[in-house]
């Protein structure tokens, strides 16, 4: 099971940022941040996805993709949602198209806080999203092989 | 897989996006394809629509600088500054020179951090993994100096109506341009990578050639244009210290994907001597005026962006709030182009074709 925990496969969706914290999650992931050194990649297809970035809040356009992106994720599964946006909606909560932030459609796991977040605090919001993940995947392992699917109720971590 | 309402017989329709491994942004097209190759594509938008042109009625017309920087947050000093100047036009404010030099230097820092941005996410769309980290590797060296100077890596807070919030000392801008040039000694490498090495030259080549005149037509700005041959430059318009300093437009005449690519690599090179050459002459004095009243009237302004012409324009009524913004950016402009471009390419060429545009989805659904 070491080997799973330093090896993070993430998928980024971005809801309704403005690019800021985007570009900075891909800033994480080139060299001078470099995320690879905790085993973390990025993967197009959620459905091997271990970790979920969010940017931006939720709107009525793409809280269906959300959702789906969500689901389409295997368990043991976290979400880290990036900036003042994914919080609240930040400078736009007061937009008629902004509903507010990531956990009006799916469970929230990390707030990582900033608005453009800073690659430093989103590595620190990955991290602290393993360990989570980590402790799902042991409680999924030692829970019952036919109670498995209600032990992990993501959205009681909240 | 023929089966797809939409499609004709032997036709299918593949999405493509929202959710997109190349792309970080959300932009949905749905392409029709004939075996591998794209006959329709059909863009679909509204995905990143937050509706923040009309937030400009809530709030106070100096605080709203702050939603104006984040409509995009790639080009978010111009974006700040276009909202300023059209603020600046209506109530007739003098930006003082340092000001108004100041600005000139951030602008041109934002089209060096945008165009290695868009160089490494290029190399990534055709697979270079290795050129993407290397570029993004040089690019955070402007973010370092976009830090120290006016204190954001991305959103830069710096643009206030009036003039610049931050006054950064001219050591500091002095120890800046040692920094870039160290960018300029990368982007030299990297460029040889970018036009010499085959196998890029076979992913850009002669792949979404744009001709001149439906370019034109079609009214693609920036370096989209630019790389058709049309010689287009908001900057010589002349705003801010640009009517005081000579620089060159690069224009390219084949119009495909590797025609663009030079075209912003050549602009890297000239956006960085431009900046030495604004620190060299950075005049003294304040930074920002004073901002008394509310502003009445109309204004607009037209700036040049990495990726092309926006244009800015504030109606207001004399009171705080001012009663309408909007804002055309150049994403918006060269979607029709792009699609163009498209139709009739290969399936394989369609990533490299939407991200040659340099596209910022988040400026155009604004």
């Amino acid at each position: 099971m070491g080997g799973v925990e330093r090896s993070i496969w993430i998928v980024h969706y971005d809801a309704s940022s403005c690019n800021g914290c985007d570009i900075e999650v891909l800033a994480c992931l080139t060299p001078v941040y470099d995320a690879e050194r905790f085993g973390c990649i990025v993967t197009g297809d959620p459905k091997q996805a271990d970790l979920l970035l969010v940017t931006g809040g939720v709107n009525n356009r793409n809280v269906e993709v959300l959702k789906s992106i969500y689901g389409q994720m295997p368990e043991p599964r976290a979400v880290v949602a990036i900036g003042a946006c994914a919080y609240s909606g930040g400078v736009f909560s007061e937009c008629y198209n902004v509903c507010g932030g990531v956990a009006t459609a799916i469970p929230v796991d990390v707030y990582v806080p900033g608005c453009a977040a800073k690659p430093e605090s989103i590595l620190d919001g990955v991290l602290r999203a393993a360990a989570i993940l980590k402790e799902r995947r042991v409680a999924l392992r030692s829970a019952p092989r036919n109670a498995k699917k209600g032990s992990t109720e993501e959205g009681a971590r909240r | 897989m023929s089966g797809s309402p939409n499609a004709g017989p032997g036709l299918t329709v593949i999405p493509f996006g929202p959710q997109h491994p190349v792309l970080p942004e959300p932009l949905h097209f749905d392409l029709t394809l004939q075996d591998e190759k794209v006959v329709d594509a059909i863009p679909q938008i509204g995905y990143i629509h937050r509706g923040l042109e009309m937030l400009v009625e809530k709030r106070d017309f100096t605080d709203y600088v702050h939603v104006a920087e984040r409509i995009c947050g790639i080009c978010s000093f111009m974006h700040g500054m276009g909202y300023c100047e059209a603020i600046e036009t209506i109530m007739d404010l003098t930006v003082p020179d340092r000001g108004r030099w100041l600005r000139t230097f951030w602008c041109e820092l934002e089209r060096v951090h945008s165009h290695l941005m868009w160089l490494g996410l290029a190399a990534d769309a055709f697979g270079f993994e290795n050129l993407f980290h290397a570029t993004w590797r040089a690019r955070e060296i402007v973010l370092d100096v976009a830090e120290e100077t006016a204190g954001g890596r991305v959103i830069y807070g710096s643009c206030i109506v009036g003039g610049t919030s931050t006054n950064p000392e001219n050591e500091t801008l002095d120890r800046c341009v040692k920094e870039l040039s160290k960018v300029r000694a990368e982007t030299i490498r990297l460029a040889e990578v970018f036009i010499g090495e085959p196998t890029v030259r076979h992913r850009l080549e002669k792949v979404g050639v744009l001709g001149r005149g439906k370019a034109y037509a079609l009214g693609a700005v920036g370096p989209m244009l630019r790389a058709s041959g049309v010689d287009y430059d908001m900057r010589r318009k002349g705003y801010e210290a640009y009517p005081e300093l000579t620089f060159a437009t690069m224009v390219e005449t084949s119009g495909d994907c590797m025609a663009r690519a030079k075209v912003r690599i050549r602009e890297i090179d000239e956006s960085l001597r431009l900046l030495g050459e604004i620190v060299a002459r950075m005049p003294g004095g304040p930074v920002a005026v004073p901002v008394k009243g509310a502003p009445e009237g109309e204004g607009w302004v037209r700036v040049e962006q990495p990726r092309g012409e926006a244009l800015y324009f504030v109606r207001a009524n004399g009171k705080r709030n001012p009663e309408r913004f909007r804002v055309r950016t150049p994403t918006f402009a060269n979607i029709p182009a792009m699609v163009e471009v498209m139709v009739g390419s290969q399936l394989a060429d369609v990533p490299t074709i939407i991200l040659t545009i340099d596209p910022c989805i988040s400026c155009t659904e604004r």
